[in-house]
């Protein structure tokens, strides 16, 4: 009897339940290994992203999540493995080049710039967009002005699309929990990146603010059609979100595939669903 | 005429990128400059120069400098008295040695060196952060002053170890040494004061200032969103180097005329200089001349009642003066810890409402 292949095990294109077209892999993880002296954060996981597409990584506490994405934006570098990222094999980079490449994030506990408007910190997400020389800034002059009201157009693009008009000039610090984290998600979205990393990014908010967040997550892809990786605890948004899931437990990976495929799985069902979580 | 930016919409994103965004404040800057530049010349007298106008204009521009370093980047410097001297000796050195050079050039060039210098102890920080960071900055301080005494190469073997500006014209005015007349050197550090705090002001406000203050604020998550760290700290490193370079040969050649480094650009003034931007305010261009201002003229005002209004012996005056001022610093940062530019936002804030504050 053969079993119908997963769409993780696909090579190529495939259409979704909702009919959108989702490419070709854009990233590719293979038998990534990652140690920490005797933790094994991630222990030979394999698996791929493709443009357009929700992929969501999903596992108890400490099962190697934010390390796996840790990983793809360069800040941690396995000590075995592959990444193949727009089909060539990537040799160790910086997280700032990573950047430069097309990949942004949020992370778990939020990053923003505290002493800086919320205007400042999408405009810096904007800077991998930005180059103009320093003799030209030093002077406001030419290329510095233009460049600036370019890219501060897109910014108010962004800001428009997150519904934060109010808060442009508010520095971030003050802003509350909700609030920033949808900042963050903008400074992330600012650098127009081809692949969108979020870790938990509704960790922490109401039922409301979380029916925001999936609301934007969800327009994201569709209306830029970014690319998104998201880890996320509650199963209800992931089963929402995600067009494919990735299950981790203890640096292991236990379960890939569509969500319902994912909640049938006997293994991650033991594993996941058995433990509690928050 | 009050005060408001009501009925100012603005309809541009340049306009809102405007140094000055609002019309009066924009009008004000602009007749301070005028008064500045075509009013003050003529009644600069020797006293108001050297004993505040000057000292104002050259700090604030160290200041300016050092604020871009720690306030805008994030990286604590107690190395500034040190790199000042290295702009008065390269200033001293490059004089001597093109002496037909326009002092305009020397002073830049002098800055320049300076800049190089500063990247060279600014590697450091790539390493290391906050306490150490400053730690080491405190090496170069003294390794600078030293240098500068130990080798007579720096002060051309002068058998008293000083360095002196020796004069030169321009249009046939003295624009160097000891007998600079108070307008002329006025004029000088305020042509230099004002582009450098416009250059300062632009820096700050485009993308290598948020690139600053990002790595300020959380220099991980700034590596993450593509800001390249190296870069970033050093370019932080060089320009502020190249402000108190500029800074410290315009205190050599226009107004001490002559110095000796160990007494010039002690580590007194590295810590002069860093207070200043602390009670100005961290971050803020408008800190940082607010800063330099205030603890130039306070000495002055302080002296001036101590013993000219109430007759106290000078040296007692001079006891009291370091005591107020401490406490002074001490209260102001109580007060407000951000300095004399958030008071200052606060009061235009309040003010933008009054008097419906509702
Ligand atoms: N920098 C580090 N040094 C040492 N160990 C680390 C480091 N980062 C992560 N680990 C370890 O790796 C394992 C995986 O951590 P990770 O943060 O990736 O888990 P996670 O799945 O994101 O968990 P959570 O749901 O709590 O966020 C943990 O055991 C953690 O202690
Ligand atoms: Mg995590």
């Amino acid at each position: 009897m053969s079993k119908q292949k997963a769409p993780s095990e696909r090579q190529n294109s495939y259409v979704t339940a909702d009919g959108r077209t989702i490419g070709p892999a854009v990233m590719e993880m293979k038998n990534i290994t990652l140690r920490f002296g005797g933790v094994i954060a991630i222990q030979g996981i394999s698996f791929d992203i493709h443009e357009g597409e929700i992929r969501a990584i999903i596992g108890p506490n400490g099962a190697g999540k934010s390390s796996m994405l840790n990983v793809i934006n360069g800040f941690y570098h396995p000590q075995e493995g592959k990444i193949i990222y727009k089909g060539e094999v990537r040799r160790p980079l910086k997280p700032f080049e990573i950047a430069h490449q097309g990949i942004a994030r949020t992370f778990q506990n939020i990053a923003l710039f505290k002493g800086m408007t919320t205007l400042d910190n999408i405009m810096t997400g904007r800077l991998t967009h930005m180059n103009t020389g320093m003799l030209s800034q030093a002077l406001w002059w030419g290329k510095a002005q233009r460049e600036e009201t370019e890219n501060r157009a897109f910014a108010e693009r962004i800001i428009d699309f997150l519904e934060i008009q109010s808060i442009r000039k508010v520095p971030v610090g003050r802003l509350p929990y909700g609030l920033q984290k949808r900042v963050e998600l903008g400074r992330a979205l600012a650098a127009e990146p081809s692949l969108l990393l979020l870790d938990e990014p509704m960790a922490g908010m109401n039922v409301e603010e979380k029916e925001d967040m999936s609301r934007f997550i969800l327009d994201v892809n569709e209306e830029f059609g970014t690319t998104i990786a998201l880890i996320e605890h509650d199963m209800s948004v992931v089963m929402d979100l995600a067009d494919r899931v990735v299950v981790m437990d203890y640096g292991k990976k236990i379960g890939d595939g569509t969500p319902d495929e994912v909640r049938k799985n006997q293994a991650v069902i033991d594993a996941y669903l058995g433990v509690s979580h928050d | 005429m009050l005060y408001r930016e009501v009925g100012e919409f603005k309809t541009s994103y340049q306009s809102d990128q405007q140094t000055f965004p609002i019309t009066s404040d924009r009008l004000v800057v602009l007749s301070l400059i005028f008064i500045a530049f075509f009013v003050i010349p003529f009644f600069i007298t020797e006293y108001m120069a050297s004993a505040i106008v000057l000292p104002f204009l050259i700090f604030g521009i160290a200041a300016l400098g050092l604020n871009i370093l720690t306030g805008y980047c994030g990286q604590v410097s107690l190395g500034s008295g040190g790199f000042m001297a290295v702009g008065a000796y390269s200033c001293y050195k490059i004089m001597t040695s093109f002496p037909d050079l326009n002092i305009f050039f020397c002073v830049i060039l002098s800055g320049l060196v300076t800049g190089v210098v500063g990247l060279a102890f600014g590697l450091p920080s790539l390493r290391i952060k906050g306490f150490y960071l400053a730690v080491s900055t405190l090496a170069a301080q003294f390794f600078l002053v030293w240098a500068f005494t130990k080798f007579p190469w720096f002060f051309n073997f002068s058998a008293s170890g000083q360095i002196t500006a020796n004069e030169r014209l321009m249009f046939d005015i003295p624009v160097s040494g000891a007998n600079v007349a108070a307008p002329v050197a006025y004029l000088i550090c305020l042509i230099f004061f004002v582009s450098l705090a416009f250059i300062a002001r632009n820096l700050t406000r485009g993308s290598l200032g948020r690139k600053w203050m990002a790595i300020r604020d959380m220099d991980i998550a700034a590596e993450i969103i593509g800001v390249n760290p190296l870069t970033a700290k050093l370019s932080a490193f060089c320009i502020s180097s190249i402000y108190i370079g500029i800074s410290g040969a315009l205190l050599f050649c226009l107004y001490f005329g002559a110095v000796e480094a160990g007494d010039a650009f002690g580590i007194d003034k590295s810590f002069l200089i860093l207070f200043m931007i602390i009670i100005g305010g961290l971050g803020s261009i408008f800190g940082s001349i607010a800063g330099a201002a205030f603890l130039v003229a306070m000495p002055v005002i302080l002296k001036n009642i101590m013993v000219d209004f109430l007759a106290w012996p000078v040296d007692l005056a001079s006891h009291f003066e370091f005591l107020i001022i401490g406490a002074l610093i001490v209260f102001i940062l109580i007060v407000e810890p951000h300095g004399f530019a958030m008071l200052w936002r606060i009061i235009k804030e309040k003010l933008r409402l009054w008097p419906f504050p509702h």
